[in-house]
């Protein structure tokens, strides 16, 4: 990577587009050759059709409140043909929320996961880039960001705010940004002492062409790995938040329906088809995006792979 | 010398810390729904309770000086007064705290004891079957919501086999003859079985792969090898000279996880209905009782960044690599 960079920067000023291809090209590489990155992308896959789906998928609307033929309210059903996984206590389809939990879970990780890698790598590329007092203020904020108690800091903001699965969003980019701010600066003190930062400095390239065509392009792998890692934890919090009673009733998701359960009795009738389900699609989401973070890691950490 | 300056220096910096999240508090606060009075002042309070508070906190003054009045407060403990309980903040979380306290550090330890000796036999048995399924185990219960397993465990073995209650921190009815009693009591440790063996599963994954790492870290340098050359068993290498280095970011991650547990154990003290901090600041929150879920707060925010602190002289006292000075340029 590094010898490829210097390669450019004497040569001729690189195209953008090259760069950024050349660092997705390398995670593409990542995923075909590590079976683990293979297995928790195939997941990852699989769950965005689930969510592009889901009203397809799903056999009855999420909320609906049903009945049977004989025009009972259909609660608290065991599992059958009709309702793969039963219904709940107010006669709802467990199967179709379980699809439909799809969506708000990828959406608010992936957005969440968005902003704080993107909060981030700007932070840490301009804190370890320029040094000094910008350094110092920067860093001052992210002890401030590391000295908020997270979920409580969720908490609390719900507490002010309209009740909705953004505010986890929000929560997370403002205090999550800390721990890849902290690791991407220090990347970056080190990439900057490097020959081809040093000739392009020479050589009359204005400073945020530096930054953002030659040092971002060696820090986006370690951002990849911090955002597929934040991708599980905003889905964790956005159940936790929901289970608590924060999050927005009117949205299907699985910390909603961990919730809806446990406070419907469902644990003391042994209803595990009900709360069973949602948690383990948090954990094959969750797990999928360690995977493919360990083939990052091994990437970014060769020396791991030669033992 | 320099060891007593860097003390110095982290320490302005954690009181430092502590004055912004205090400050962030207020202003978060203050910006209630209704009046500026509405923090503190609950319109069910008589005339009297009303005025007494307004002078309190100098609720009728200029933002400013509500803001000079409230740290004046803060370091003398005044925390305000709880709407919904009937007595001062301060008070109410002291009765709390040592429930939190009691279950984030007998989980913890359960948690390390066991990720630690873990981790080490996993770097031991590197590129065996052991390791091939212990590793993604692991990595399912770092990917398992805590509430989640909680919600599995008391199905498990409170509903459906009946050994353990489902909840609270005593039974209904029992009585101690003093704190001490209580917190020694069958009946206490019997309540606190459920969710410190969940928060300990949790938790143990951190430090077992820490672990693990240090260990495959440590054995690849030279004194290992040396040992190794002076033909010490396997056993001693382990456990005389691999171990004992690989244990010292582990002691570290340990005093961290004592503040962030007590900040992540909200969702299992709910689900367990323990009577703890994270619970108290949950239903603080949902009554919009404004002085006690901004005392809860504080008070957890205060545990992490004495821990962040304590932390960070652990590791550069133990790790004689590190050194006092920055490293700038």
């Amino acid at each position: 990577m590094a010898t490829r960079s210097t390669d450019i920067a004497r040569v001729k000023p690189p195209s953008r587009w090259r760069l950024f291809l050349g660092s997705l090209s390398g995670a593409g590489a990542v995923v075909l050759r590590d079976p683990y990155a293979l297995i928790g992308t195939s997941v990852y896959l699989v769950f965005v059709l689930i969510a592009i789906f889901a009203d397809r998928l799903a056999p009855y609307d999420p909320l609906e409140i049903l009945f049977t033929p004989d025009g009972n309210l259909a609660a608290d059903l065991t599992p059958s043909a009709a309702h793969p996984l039963g219904t709940t206590n107010l006669g709802r389809d467990i199967y179709s929320q379980l699809l439909y939990g799809t969506r708000s879970a990828l959406l608010v990780g992936v957005t969440a996961a968005f902003f704080v890698v993107a909060i981030g790598t700007v932070v840490g590329l301009v804190a370890g880039y320029f040094g000094g007092w910008v350094d110092t203020v920067l860093m001052r904020l992210a002890d401030i960001a590391f000295g908020i108690p997270f979920l409580p800091f969720v908490i609390v903001l719900a507490a002010f705010l309209e009740p909705s699965v953004w505010n986890v969003v929000l929560a997370m980019a403002l205090i999550l940004w800390r721990d890849t701010g902290r690791v991407i600066r220090s990347q970056v003190l080190t990439v900057r002492e490097r020959s081809f930062i040093e000739a392009a400095r020479v050589s009359g390239s204005s400073t945020p062409r530096i930054i953002f065509l030659h040092i971002a392009p060696n820090i986006l792998p370690l951002s990849f790995l911090y955002g597929s890692i934040a991708v599980g934890w905003a889905i964790l919090t956005e159940a936790s938040i929901s289970f608590l009673g924060f999050g927005d009733a009117n949205v299907i998701s699985w910390g909603y329906m961990l919730q809806d359960a446990f406070v419907s009795q469902a644990l003391s009738r042994g209803a595990y088809y009900w709360f069973v389900p949602p948690g383990l699609a948090i954990v094959l989401v969750v797990v999928a995006g360690f995977f493919i973070s360990r083939g990052y890691e091994e990437l970014l950490f060769p020396r791991l792979t030669e033992e | 010398m320099a060891g007593l300056t860097r003390i110095t220096s982290r320490l302005a910096q954690m009181l430092f810390v502590l004055w912004a999240v205090a400050t962030i508090l207020f202003f978060i606060f203050r910006l209630a729904p209704g009046t500026p009075l509405a923090a503190y002042i609950e319109p069910t309070f008589t005339e009297e309770q009303q005025q007494a508070l307004l002078q309190r906190f100098g609720l009728d003054k200029p933002l400013y000086v509500q803001y000079g009045i409230y740290l004046r407060n803060l370091v003398r403990g005044d925390l305000g007064d709880s709407f919904t309980l009937n007595d001062s903040v301060a008070s109410v979380i002291g009765d709390v705290f040592p429930y939190t306290i009691a279950l984030t550090l007998i989980s913890l330890l359960v948690a390390y004891l066991i990720g630690v000796l873990m981790g080490a036999v996993l770097a031991w048995k590197r590129g065996t079957w052991l390791e091939g399924w212990s590793i993604p185990l692991v990595l399912t219960t770092r990917a398992a919501p805590e509430f989640w397993l909680g919600m599995l465990l008391m199905a498990l073995l409170s509903f459906n086999l009946g050994w353990f209650p489902a909840g609270g921190a005593v039974s209904a009815g029992a009585e101690f003859s003093s704190e001490w009693a209580r917190f020694f009591s069958l009946d206490f440790l019997k309540h606190l079985f459920l969710p410190a063996l969940t928060l300990a599963i949790y938790l143990h994954g951190l430090p077992l792969l820490l672990m693990r790492s240090n260990m495959l870290e440590v054995m690849q340098e030279d004194f290992v090898t040396m040992a190794r050359m002076k033909g010490l068993s396997s056993w001693t290498i382990m456990v005389r000279h691999a171990a004992r280095n690989a244990l010292l970011p582990v002691a570290t991650a340990f005093a961290l996880g004592i503040g962030y547990s007590i900040g992540g154990n909200v969702v299992i003290e709910t689900v367990f209905s323990w009577p703890g901090l994270g619970r108290m600041l949950v239903r603080a929150v949902a009554a919009n009782d404004y002085p006690l879920a901004q005392g809860a707060f504080l008070v957890i925010a205060a545990v992490m960044i004495l821990m962040n602190f304590v932390a960070d002289l652990l590791y550069s006292s133990l790790d004689p690599r590190v050194s006092s000075g920055h490293a700038k340029h």
